[in-house]
């Protein structure tokens, strides 16, 4: 039966996690993340599932690793500290293609920074946080309904592309509370992961299909693959010579890449008669909500673009905006983040403004319209 | 052995490893373990970190993981817990296992969850190139060390012991028989476990520290190593400069999977 709750982002986040299959989480608490981990503390084992803290944020991703190669689905929590300690891992689970869902609800940095503040600090950490080249699929929710239907989204694209899924709270969004109508969860449907159609003796673990994806096997099935964070060859071997190295990055980023119509989502408010457009996201979001409101009272044309897949970056999009509005307002708290990729989507068609807020408050609504009106 | 080999080895050669290098001895000796205990392959997984013992894990035909340095006890654990029904043996460096994995080693065993670790103590960092190591004795030459270490050694049994874990052996690629021996004991053990395996590194240690080649390597494990029961009527001043091989340690203690399991059955009646 459906249910009217009154629930937190992170509550909401921890119960999608919950209705989209997870079974395993691990993690090392962390403001303003931990709700998510003490919700599946005692949540999981209801349903059969395993929770375990573990000694600090590197062991907790690993440990995720280790179960969804076992055929769970999994999901750690953190906020920017954990987050930059999880990298080498998040890249890890990107090139020996492991699914795994990393929740990092953002906290005002660097460092142990304002940890009960909100700010959107590590947009670009999630895009280039782990080394080398690689593609990232990070989601952004701007509302507790949206925590719960996004986390079960990253799901869908972590088991389908077999790779990490960020999803891109702020403590806005993961603190607040909001009312939402949460579905049976038998009525959802489970996010699956492509299993192999050969038998063990021709599987390789690496072998992509059309898609470019390689189906996966679960340990303990029989198929007995080498799963390694060295560039491999198809059948899992570290492989270091240029062609396999090419290759496997080439692929790693086009799987992506082709799917990228269906990978981004975003939302327009108002933008059809708009002359100004405002680019954000997550809690930053809320506001300009108002301040559109607000703005149109007076007649001023203003409309958002809300970007809710952030990575990959709608950049196709955003180009088609910049030809249509005669300025674009990017605001967002941090000292100017994605407003560079909208500024090199936009190509110097349109003016760019970025309203960057850190210091540790949120962009009110009135803020926003005075920029807005001040252009 | 050539049974073995076509059994348990995929056919990945040459393999990575130099000449004279114990680390394929130690390997055996698990693939001879795994071989007697008569262990399901296709339910059996290993996992290793990074370093040059941690490329075992790409040449046997298991399910296999060749993780991050340091990192691959927490991989190993989120294998064991999500299913408890697989054997997960674990295999790392005294690098990898010491130093950069130092804590998850400490707290793995703490956690009594029931992995079996094999521990190549080659005494230094071969796959970099012969830096020191927690376990390199103090005053022992390396890359990073061209004057001597300053520090001392982990007592790597002592301190996994300490950490809670339940049952600790030490064997050395000499005497590879024993090894065979207290690895299978270990997978058997219900329980956290540690093997350390004394195994030789002639082209990095033993080169910057003059002790010979791969032959007098083993020679000098053979020499120094004394098992836990003749141990035992040796005086203080006999066992100078020896190390002890055997089963050091054994006790019971609750295992963490099991234990879970009571977790999810009261989570589930209360919320009956
Ligand atoms: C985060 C990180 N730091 C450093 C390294 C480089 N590295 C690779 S193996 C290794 C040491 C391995 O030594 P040990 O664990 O003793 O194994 P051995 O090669 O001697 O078998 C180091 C420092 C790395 N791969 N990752
Ligand atoms: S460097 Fe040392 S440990 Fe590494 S393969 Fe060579 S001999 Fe073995």
């Amino acid at each position: 039966m459906a249910k009217v709750l009154l629930l937190q982002g992170n509550q909401a986040c921890a119960e999608g996690a919950i209705a989209a299959g997870v079974t395993f989480f691990a993690g090392y608490p962390i403001t303003p993340s931990t709700e998510i981990a003490e919700i599946m503390a005692k949540r999981l084992p209801e349903v059969g599932g395993k929770f375990i803290q573990m000694e600090d944020e590197i062991a907790g991703i690993g440990a995720i690793v280790g179960a969804s190669l076992t055929g769970k689905k999994v999901l750690t929590a953190t906020s920017g500290p954990g987050f930059s300690l999880k990298q080498e891992f998040i890249g890890y689970a990107t090139i020996a293609e492991v699914p795994i869902v990393i929740a990092n609800v953002q906290r005002v940095g660097p460092s142990t920074g304002q940890p009960t503040a909100p700010a959107q600090g590590d947009m670009m950490q999630a895009r280039w946080g782990t080394h080398g080249d690689h593609p990232v699929i990070a989601l952004t929710p701007a509302s507790v309904p949206e925590c719960f239907t996004l986390t079960i989204k990253a799901y869908e694209l972590s088991e389908k592309y077999r790779m990490p899924v960020l999803l891109m709270l702020d403590e806005i969004i993961g603190h607040m509370r909001e009312k939402i109508e949460i579905p049976d969860y038998d009525t959802i449907e489970k996010p699956v992961r492509k299993g192999p159609r050969v038998g063990p003796n021709e599987f390789k673990a690496y072998e992509p299909d059309s898609d470019g994806v390689p189906p996966m096997a679960d340990f303990g099935t029989g198929y007995r693959y080498h799963v390694t964070g060295l560039v491999h060859d198809e059948t899992g071997f570290p492989n270091g010579s240029p062609a396999a190295t090419e290759k496997l990055l080439k692929r790693l980023h086009e799987k992506v890449e082709r799917d990228i119509d269906n990978i981004t989502m975003y939302e327009e408010y108002k933008l059809d008669d708009a002359e100004i457009a405002i680019v954000t996201y997550g809690g930053t979001a809320r506001s300009a909500y108002a301040a559109i409101d607000m703005a149109r009272e007076e007649g001023i044309k203003v409309g958002m673009f809300r970007l809710i897949s952030v990575w990959p970056f709608p950049e196709k999009e955003i180009a088609q905006l910049a030809q249509k509005v005669k300025v674009i307002v990017v605001p967002e708290l941090n000292y100017g983040q994605m407003v560079g990729e909208v500024k090199k989507a936009a190509e110097g068609k349109v003016p760019v403004k970025p309203m960057s807020k850190y210091d540790s408050e949120p962009i009110s609504p009135k803020e926003l319209l005075a920029f807005v009106k001040n252009l | 052995m050539e049974k073995l080999i076509e059994k348990y080895y995929r056919p990945r050669l040459p393999h990575i490893w130099c000449p004279g290098c114990g680390n394929g001895i130690v390997t055996s000796s698990i693939i001879k373990a795994i071989d007697k205990l008569g262990l399901d392959q296709d339910k059996t997984v290993i996992v290793s970190g990074i370093g040059c013992s941690s490329r075992a894990s790409g040449y046997l035909n298991f399910d296999t993981v060749h993780s991050l340095h340091g990192r691959a006890l927490p991989v190993a654990t989120g294998i064991k817990l999500a299913d408890p029904e697989l054997n997960v043996i674990v295999i790392t460096g005294d690098g990898d296992g010491t130093a950069i994995g130092g804590n998850h080693f400490i707290h793995t065993a703490r956690r009594n969850i029931n992995l079996t670790v094999i521990l190549f103590n080659n005494n230094i960092y071969g796959m970099t190139g012969g830096q020191y190591s927690p376990l390199t004795p103090t005053d022992s030459k390396a890359t990073t060390a061209p004057y001597g270490t300053l520090e001392r050694a982990f007592d790597i049994a002592e301190l996994a012991k300490a950490a809670g874990a339940t049952y600790v052996a030490r064997g050395t690629a000499f005497h590879a028989n024993m090894l065979v021996d207290v690895i299978a004991k270990g997978i058997s053990h219900d329980g956290f476990s540690l093997i350390e395996a004394v195994t030789q590194c002639p082209i990095y240690f033993g080169r910057q520290n003059k002790k010979g080649d791969a032959s007098a390597m083993l020679k000098t494990q053979r020499d120094n190593a004394v098992t836990v029961e003749a141990a035992k009527k040796l005086s203080p001043e006999q066992l100078e400069g020896k190390f002890k091989i055997g089963v050091l340690h054994q006790s019971e203690a609750p295992e963490y999977t099991k234990q879970y399991q009571g977790i999810i059955d009261r989570a589930q009646k209360g919320a009956k």
